[in-house]
Order: C-alpha cells, then structure tokens, then sequence
C-alpha cells in the first residue's frame, strides 16, 4: 500500500476545478460588487448580470490578467485570440438561460491550453497535465430551506452570478484520491500565492471528478464542495465500481451527486448531453487578442510561486526538501513559517513542530488552516517556554493541542490550566514524601529495583500532571531512598 | 434530415410544448434549413481566417471599478415570487 494504487485497477482520474478569482473588486461583466459573502441576498446585481434584454456585456480586464497568471503558472499555452461561448440550458440559478464560458470544440478558443502541475505525494514526485484553462461566470448561490433532500422549493440569490470564474480541466492523469487531494492542495497553493483566490472564502474552489476502472466507462462526480470530500467521494466510487466488477457488471457512463451528508454518490438524471448546450460565440462579446507584450508583463508581475518559494525555503533556512514541500503546499503555513523564523533563531525546530504538532492538530481538530487563530508571536512564545525550562516539551504539545481546540493562546492555556512547570526542589521533595507513603511497597521495592524507582517517579508525575521536573524528580526519589 | 424524434428533444430543451402538427411541421421546415446549411459547407473555406463577430472590434474592457448595483426590491419585483429577499423557485434536482 506504499503507492496507495489499486495495482490492476487502472483507476484514472480527472477533475474540473472551478476557481473564484476573489481578489476581483467586481463580475466578469458589469461593475457589480463580486465580494458578495456575508451580503444580503440579491443586493449586488444589475440588469447586465440578470441578463435583462437589452445590456450588454463588457470583459473586466483584471480578470483576463488574473487568469493569465494562473494559466503561465500552470505551465498553460496562452491563446492569441480567445473567444466567448454561450453555454445554453435552463436552470434555476442562470439569469440568462445561458452560461457565458468558452469552448474547445466548434472553432471556440478557451483562455488557455495544455500545460501541466507537478506535485509531492508522500515524497513522491507526480505531475499532471492540463488540458484546458477557460474564463466563465459563475451561476447564482441556491438554498434549500430545511435541508437539499427534504426543501420542496429553491432560494436564488444573485449576487455570485456573473462573478469571475476559471474553470481548469485536467487530463486523466491521477491514480488514486490522495493524488488528487494533492494536486487540489498544489492548485489551491499556486493560485493564493498568485493572489488571485483565496482559501478563506467558502466556496472558492470547488471540483468535478470524473473516474474509470479498468477501462470501463467515466463516470462523473458533481457538487464536491471540499478536498476532503474530494478524496472521499473518489474512494466511495472506487469501492462502487469494483463491487460492480466483482459481481460481473461494470460501471456505466453516468453523472454522479456527492452526497456529502450521506457521504456517498447517488446516480443523477442528467438528461443533457455535450450537443444539447448548443454552445455558439458569445454575439455581445468581441474577441479577446493577447500579443505577446501583455503575456510578458503579466509575467513580469508573477509573484513568488510555491516552487520557488520552496526551493528558497532551502537554501535560507537550510531546512530538508520534505519539510519546505510541506510548508509551501498551503500559503499561509508558508507565511506562519516565515513569520516564525523572523522571531526565533532555529528554523528547523520551527518546522518540525509547524508539521509535527500545529498541523496534526489542526487536521484532527478538522479546522481548517484558513481558520487557524494562532498568531507566530503565540507559537513562538511556545517555543520560548520550553527554552526558558517554563514548560516541559511534552506539556507543550499538550498546550499547543488546547490552544488550537479553543482558540486560546499558548500562554493563556499554560496559565488557565496551572501547566507551569516544577522545578521548585523543596516543592518536588513535599510531593515525593507524599508518594513514599502511599506506596510503602514500592519504596522498599525500589532500593533493589530501578523498575520501582521509575514507577515512583511516574506517581510524581501522575500527581503533578506532568508538570514535575524528571531530573530533578529523579534526583529528589533516589536521595530520599538513601536517607531511607 | 430532421426527425420527429428530433424536434421532440428540441423542443423539451426549450422548455416548449408543441403540438402534432408543429412537431411535424418544424420538422419539415428544420429540415430545410439544414440542407441550405449543407450547401454552405460545401463552399470551400480551407484559406479563409473563422469570423467570430461581424464587427472588427477586439479587446473591449472595463476596469474592475465597482458601480452601484440595483436595490433589492427592485430586482424582487421581476420575480414572481420572493422570500426573505431571496427569489423562490421550483426545486429542481
Ligand atoms: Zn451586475
């Protein structure tokens, strides 16, 4: 299992990501405010992004920018000229009836195309091609009063139509979930570092998976609305199909729901096929030329990407390649590290608790990073108790653990929970003594045996919660034992 | 040419109903207009550059400045029905 490959499956996977470019002030089309989390509903639209008869619809040329650096990020082939498409289907959440978004077939010229991401998983190099990068409007946000399955109507709210949305379609080049986990993890890392998207918005990434077994038929997943659930929902399928094998039939070619409250996939009556869209050039849009000069200043204005920055990571803190893989797959754990360093000399230490505690932790305690209240001045201040011999390291992770559950700092944990260390002798000595006489046995045992000594020593520990100093517990027991 | 069958399933992505007689005629007619495509295709194009808009008209931008967007009673009142500011529609799944 050290690949994680189903050998003899021949699983291949591809996913469709749709990313918000959130750092945009307005819609793809019209001035509309695109910050529309946390806004009361159908308060950020206009007669352009309701698709009133009569506008007309005009490019934002950030948003083109912004998807360029995404595409040369990606290693993707810019188009020259790129064009519109109009995407045609009824359906609750498109004002128009229709999808402004680009097309690869019928003479359409998506944003970009080819390209590849290379990627870690578990030390493992992989790399995955891109097939196509395209520039599309996001529908309306639906809700469902009570909850999907039970809500017998919808609730539309516009304000997120017509925000800008870059739709990256990959090759089928992924052999299990964790691959894909992982190259959603790279994708997501690449595009904040970018500055174009942002993690700590619900919603802003968001992924169709489609999969084959053994050549069998694809089979496509939608509406997996985290990584996490990416991964799941890749592992419910794969067990699905290879009931299907084993009882002698085989998967067809269908759309999938990801179910995330049942956490299966349930078969989808999609009815539409590829030709039912009827996708035609967008007539209210004219054609987008990219020269050479605009790529290259784009480029000029690439910030640091987390290949780079991992390669930095290196050779300034002179920290193992594993370890700065790790760090620069999220953008603010590489910024956390950073931070970190700048107030503390030993950036290796650094690493190994960012990657042994605070990120174990944050995983169990399913926070996600984004959501992460621990400052570096905070985590630093951990750090320095343990230096200062204020705390042991094993309390310390304790610590680390309650302050990332509660959102309480370090400090404050170690002070609420009286976790000073002690290493007061005469303190020690007072709780030694109390030992002795509850376990009268042991102390005769422990003048032959050292196994009794350390049992003893572990009661002082008991008692104190941990916050006993071992040494000088040790040397307090066996000095009492002479007396004896 | 263009079947019943067809005119059916167009019809159903259009969201219209048609009679018998429609589907019949829209058939005959459609069919019409794909062989007059036809003849078009024939037409040998193999040197000339695709026409993607009539007007010769490229890169038209905005700046991503905000604009002021419609009050929200305003946008409701399009909507046949509406519930806490959000517009009600059919469930659909
Ligand atoms: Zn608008």
């Amino acid at each position: 299992m050290a690949t994680g490959r189903d050998e003899g499956l021949d699983v291949k996977i591809g996913l469709e990501v749709h990313v918000q470019l959130t750092a945009l002030k307005t819609k793809l089309f019209c001035g509309c405010s695109a910050n529309y989390r946390g806004m009361p509903p159908n308060t950020l639209t206009c007669p352009i992004c309701l698709g009133h008869p009569g506008t007309l619809p005009v490019l934002n040329r950030k948003a083109v920018e912004h998807a360029m650096m995404v595409a040369l990020a990606l290693n993707s082939s810019i188009s020259r000229q790129m064009i519109f498409f109009r995407k045609n289907y009824f359906y609750v959440d498109l004002p128009k009836n229709f999808q402004i978004s680009q097309y690869d077939k019928a003479g359409g010229v998506p944003l970009s195309t080819g390209g590849w991401v290379e990627f870690a998983v578990n030390g493992e190099k992989k790399k995955v091609r891109i097939r196509r990068i395209q520039l599309e409007e996001d529908p309306a946000r639906l809700t469902y009063p009570g909850t999907i399955t039970t809500s017998s109507y919808t609730l539309v709210d516009f304000n997120r139509a017509g925000v800008a949305l870059l739709e990256i379609v990959t090759e089928p080049d992924m052999e299990t979930p964790e691959e894909a986990y992982f190259f959603l993890q790279k994708l997501r890392s690449i595009v904040e570092h970018l500055g174009v998207s942002s993690e700590n918005m619900q919603g802003s990434m968001r992924c169709d998976a489609n999969i084959s077994i053994k050549g069998g038929a694809r089979v496509e997943i939608k509406n997996i609305s985290s990584f996490r659930d990416v991964r799941r929902a890749l592992q419910y399928e794969i067990i699905r199909q290879k009931q299907l094998l084993r009882r002698g039939g085989a998967a067809k070619q269908e759309t999938r729901h990801w179910d995330e409250d049942r956490q299966i996939t349930v078969s989808l009556r999609v009815k539409e096929t590829e030709s039912d869209y009827r996708y035609f050039p967008e007539p209210d849009l004219v054609p987008v030329k990219i020269s050479e000069e605009w790529i290259s200043e784009v480029a000029s204005k690439m910030p640091e990407l987390p290949d780079d920055r991992r390669e930095r990571f290196t050779s300034d803190y002179g920290i193992p390649e594993y370890d700065a893989t790790v760090l620069t797959s999220n953008k603010k754990i590489a910024d956390f590290f950073e931070e970190c360093c700048k107030l503390y000399p030993n950036p290796k230490k650094v690493a190994n608790w960012i990657m042994s505690d605070l990120l174990r932790n944050i995983n169990e305690t399913g926070i996600d990073v984004a959501e992460m209240s621990i400052t570096a001045e905070q985590f630093i201040d951990l750090l320095k108790m343990i230096d200062e011999e204020l705390i042991s390291g094993k309390i310390a992770k304790r610590v680390l653990r309650e302050a990332i559950r509660t959102g309480r700092s370090p400090r404050k944990v170690v002070e609420d929970e009286g976790l000073l260390k002690i290493s007061d002798e005469k303190m020690i000595a007072k709780i030694v003594d109390e030992v002795f006489h509850e376990f009268e046995g042991a102390v005769a045992d422990a003048k032959r045996d050292r196994k009794a000594v350390n049992f003893l020593v572990g009661q002082v520990m008991r008692k104190t919660r941990g916050r006993a100093d071992p040494e000088i517990t040790n040397k307090v027991i066996l000095s009492k034992l002479e007396e004896k | 040419m263009i079947t019943k069958e067809v005119v059916e399933h167009v019809a159903w992505l259009a969201r219209i109903k048609l009679s018998e007689e429609e589907k019949e005629k829209f058939a005959r007619q459609l069919s019409k207009i794909l062989e007059y495509f036809n003849m078009i295709s024939n037409v040998d194009t193999s040197n000339v550059e695709p026409t993607f808009h009539v007007v010769e008209l490229h890169n038209v931008f905005r700046d991503d400045e905000e604009k002021e967007s419609l009050p929200q009673e305003v946008v409701l009142k399009s909507a046949r029905e509406s519930e806490d500011g959000f517009v009600k529609a059919p469930r659909i799944l």
